[in-house]
């Protein structure tokens, strides 16, 4: 598959009014709003087009399945430091398009955090290029982080430069039985110290923290926090990023993300706690989830639910009338005639 | 007359009077300039070179004048200006001659610290370093520390996303804000991003971080703070060849060290610092490098000695380990106090930004080398190595006819080569005004007209620093009769005039 060929289907729908839906491994046809539209296949357009290591960057076309982009990494020693979950055919364009991150979020940052640049093609074809390959670069609006998260619904992303960073020397994963309050306490007073804690994951009375890093910090760190050692801390933390832990099973899971010092929000199935507190799934038929998220500073995804479900209750929390139009006003800019995953992210547009 | 090209900059012709009258019922007299002797001080930033005077200076005490004087401006059509302490290095608060600028100075209040969730609440006239300096009774700082911290504010940096030695390791500004309040150019109030992860929608957030000030007007952020690592120490290294020195740069992050800050100086650098600051740097040196580690006294003693086995290998020709707190900041005292430096030794000089990879590196300093001849005028860099970001200070005297105009067209080829080598012509500091024309050498005309269309989207009527950072395509068409590349037209489909 040429670039020239995204750029025709793109150009025809545009021109018919055609929806589209953009695919590639499909992993994450679960998340969001409504699927609508002709399936836009990208997951031929694969392949790693440039990695320097000492450059710390990879750019990818967009149908490349992580697992790929995850091995030349790892050849060199690197990581996407955001711990993407793969779900089995993950691809570059549909990890920066849906914009989750795992584990190791809370110490390294978010998917967006590593997006150096996009080459899009907008909703009427036109391939844009924007950002690049430098770490710094403030030259125009940052559209390649904007991209991050907007699940397809301003372009097609037909390739990405991520940031990619030296795997740690050292991890280690310590277990605590502690109850959901005193988690969160502890969690974000370790959070205030100097320490290497870099996944964090509650589940039914017990705590799993990660410490990656230099040697030295995580044999100390290990030592000042005490714990009992996991033997199994990388399966642990592989099923906690895949989601293939219990803690995550069910039709009915919602994503809280929260100030991560807020006590227990008063609801009924907690499942598990991530992110240092700022990140709490949910499971159950809950009415009262996006007033208790929105109360606590925060806001509820119904992030695993049939799409009927999804689609009626909206998969993510409300925007505001203005902060609504201004989204349409930005999809108005790069998606004209609306055509691009439709619905995907908000019903409105 | 630019009526009949695409996307010609609107024309504004504002009636000051009438103007001045309205601004007059909504701020006191104190928070208001019209007086030319008091308009003097706003003319231009930290880039000196570009001067405009505006009609009027606002100073709003709280978000509600701010939205007031918002309001007022868009219902006359009269372009605002936002600013904050002044420090930026590219024009971006320059005024406009038909507008008012809006000081967000006095919006100056700490209005939140909390040490458990790591978070402050700011007005954006807060000056950078006061966020650290509140923060660090809890053992807390706020990472992002551009070399102008003790002066520049929280709202300039969320305007250029301003970066700083250390960003390398602990990021810009836009990995390091959480949530701004924003006031639209018609006045609306629009809360982005918050304290919890991930907000519904667009990251916005990233949108505004960096648009210099066209999207609309930050009045509150909301910052990450993040622990104060327990020691720090600085490795400096010397090399008599600045390729072997680049090489070095290249070789520390192939063995698996992100450093907490990775800078370098050349020769010219280092000799218009040292009788400045006794940093006790080896002036026979091409190039030194400083390299920071810090952590845990474990760690950095650790990180230390891979730093150092890096360097030997790679031929350093003198190493030393800053051997107390005194010598670390002694060491880092030369390169923050770089500018100043070598505005001591020349009647001006102009800073340039540029990001390349960095292995060209020693391509580019040899091209600069190549420029100081072409243009009879001495540069010498500075440059965050670990991020590719080159500092280049081009030495001139203003009083001179014709310097500054060497001087320009000197940071211009510097910009495009930035831009050829694979970088950008600007890593921290904006486009602002002064690098609007290489804009057009950075981006093609969709991109350029993508950003209006999001401009557009924020900014209907086009009143927020209008002229700034996204030239128009007619500037380009201009700009590109003057400067065409390798024969290769960048804007063919314009008409030329």
């Amino acid at each position: 598959m040429q670039l020239d060929d995204l750029v025709e289907r793109v150009r025809a729908a545009h021109d018919s009014r055609t929806a589209l839906r953009i695919r590639a491994g499909g992993s994450k046809d679960f998340y969001g709003g409504m699927l609508a539209g002709d399936v836009l296949d990208v997951s031929a357009y694969r392949g790693i087009v440039a990695y320097e290591p000492t450059e710390l960057y990879l750019t990818a076309k967009c149908g490349t399945p992580l697992a790929e982009i995850e091995s030349a990494l790892a050849e060199k020693g690197q990581m996407l430091a955001f711990e993407p979950p793969h779900f089995c055919a993950a691809t570059a364009g549909g990890c920066v398009a849906a914009g989750l991150s795992g584990p190791r979020r809370q110490q390294a940052g978010a998917v967006r955090d590593f997006v150096l640049g996009v080459k899009l093609v907008d909703g009427t074809g036109q391939v844009l290029d924007f950002g690049g390959q430098v770490m710094k670069n403030v030259a125009g609006y940052d559209v390649s982080r904007l991209i991050a998260g907007s699940l397809g619904t301003l372009g097609v992303i037909a390739e990405v430069t991520l940031k990619v960073l030296p795997q740690p020397v050292a991890e280690k994963t310590l277990v605590f039985e502690m109850d959901e309050a005193r988690t969160i306490a502890s969690l974000n007073r370790w959070g205030g110290q100097p320490l290497p804690v870099s996944a964090s994951f509650w589940h039914d009375g017990q705590l799993w923290l990660r410490l990656a890093g230099a040697r030295a910090a995580v044999v100390a760190a290990c030592d000042k926090l005490g714990g009992t050692v996991a033997v199994d801390g990388e399966k642990h933390w592989n099923s906690v990023r895949e989601q293939t832990h219990p803690a995550f099973a069910g039709n009915r899971l919602w994503r809280l993300a929260l100030p991560s010092s807020v006590p227990p929000p008063g609801l009924d199935g907690l499942r598990a706690i991530e992110w240092g507190g700022a990140l709490r799934w949910y499971a159950g038929d809950l009415d009262a989830v996006r007033g208790a998220a929105a109360r606590a500073g925060g806001h509820a995804v119904l992030y695993r639910a049939p799409e009927s479900l999804r689609c009626r209750e909206g998969a993510f929390a409300a925007l505001t009338p203005a902060m609504l139009a201004l989204h349409r006003r930005l999809k108005q800019a790069l998606d004209p005639a609306g055509i691009l995953n439709p619905g995907r992210l908000y019903a409105e547009f | 007359m630019t009526g009949i090209m695409p996307n010609a900059e609107p024309l504004f012709d504002t009636d000051k009077p009438a103007l001045v009258a309205r601004l007059r019922v909504i701020l006191p007299a104190h928070c208001l300039l019209v007086d030319e002797e008091d308009l003097r001080p706003y003319e231009c930033d930290g880039l000196t070179a570009f001067r405009e005077l505006p009609l009027a200076v606002c100073l709003p005490e709280s978000e509600g004048q701010v939205v007031d004087v918002l309001r007022t401006c868009h219902r006359l059509g009269v372009p605002v200006v936002a600013r904050g302490a002044g420090t930026g290095l590219s024009g971006g608060a320059m005024p406009h001659g038909q507008g008012v600028v809006l000081s967000l100075a006095r919006l100056n209040r700490i209005l939140r610290v909390d040490p458990l969730a790591r978070v402050a609440v700011v007005q954006p006239g807060v000056r950078n370093l006061a966020v650290s300096e509140a923060s660090a009774p809890h053992g807390l700082y706020y990472a992002p520390d551009p070399s102008s911290q003790i002066a520049c504010t929280i709202g300039g940096n969320v305007a250029e996303n301003s970066g700083g030695v250390h960003c390398l390791k602990y990021g810009l500004t836009v990995h390091n804000v959480l949530r701004v309040r924003v006031v639209s150019s018609e006045g609306e109030i629009f809360e982005i991003g918050s304290e919890a992860p991930d907000s519904p929608g667009y990251d916005l957030l990233a949108l505004v971080i960096g648009s210099e000030g066209m999207l609309g007007v930050v009045t509150e952020v909301t910052v990450k703070l993040v622990p104060k690592p327990e020691l720090a120490q600085v490795v400096m290294a010397s090399f008599d060849d600045v390729a072997k020195a680049g090489d070095a740069v290249a070789a520390i992050i192939a063995a698996g060290i992100i450093p907490a800050g990775l800078e370098m100086m050349d020769k010219p650098a280092t000799a218009a610092v040292e009788p400045y600051v006794k940093a006790g740097y080896d002036l026979d040196a091409a190039a030194i490098l400083l390299c920071e580690a810090d952590g845990t006294p474990e760690e950095v003693a650790e990180e230390i000695a891979s730093v150092t086995a890096v360097l030997t290998a790679a031929g350093a020709r003198d190493i030393r380990v800053s051997q107390s707190e005194a010598e670390r900041l002694r060491f880092w005292a030369g390169r923050k106090a770089a500018f100043p430096a070598v505005g001591r030794i020349t009647p001006d000089y102009y800073c340039m930004d540029g990001t390349i990879p960095r292995k060209r590196l020693a391509e580019m300093l040899a091209a600069i080398a190549g420029m100081e001849k072409k243009y009879s005028l001495r540069c010498a860099n500075v440059f965050h190595a670990g991020d590719g970001n080159l500092h280049p200070l081009i030495m001139y005297d203003a009083a001179r006819p014709g310097e500054w105009e060497r001087a320009e067209a000197f940071g211009a080829e510097i910009l495009e080569l930035s831009v050829a080598l694979g970088g950008s012509i600007t890593g921290e500091h904006g486009v602002g005004i002064e690098k609007i024309n290489q804009m057009c050498v950075q981006y093609k005309a969709p991109e350029l007209e993508a950003f209006r269309r999001i401009k557009r989207a924020f900014d209907e009527a086009g009143l927020l620093n209008p002229g700034k950072a996204v030239p128009s395509l007619h500037r380009c068409a201009e700009y590109g009769r003057m400067h065409v590349h390798h024969g290769d037209l960048k804007f063919p489909e314009l008409e030329r005039f």
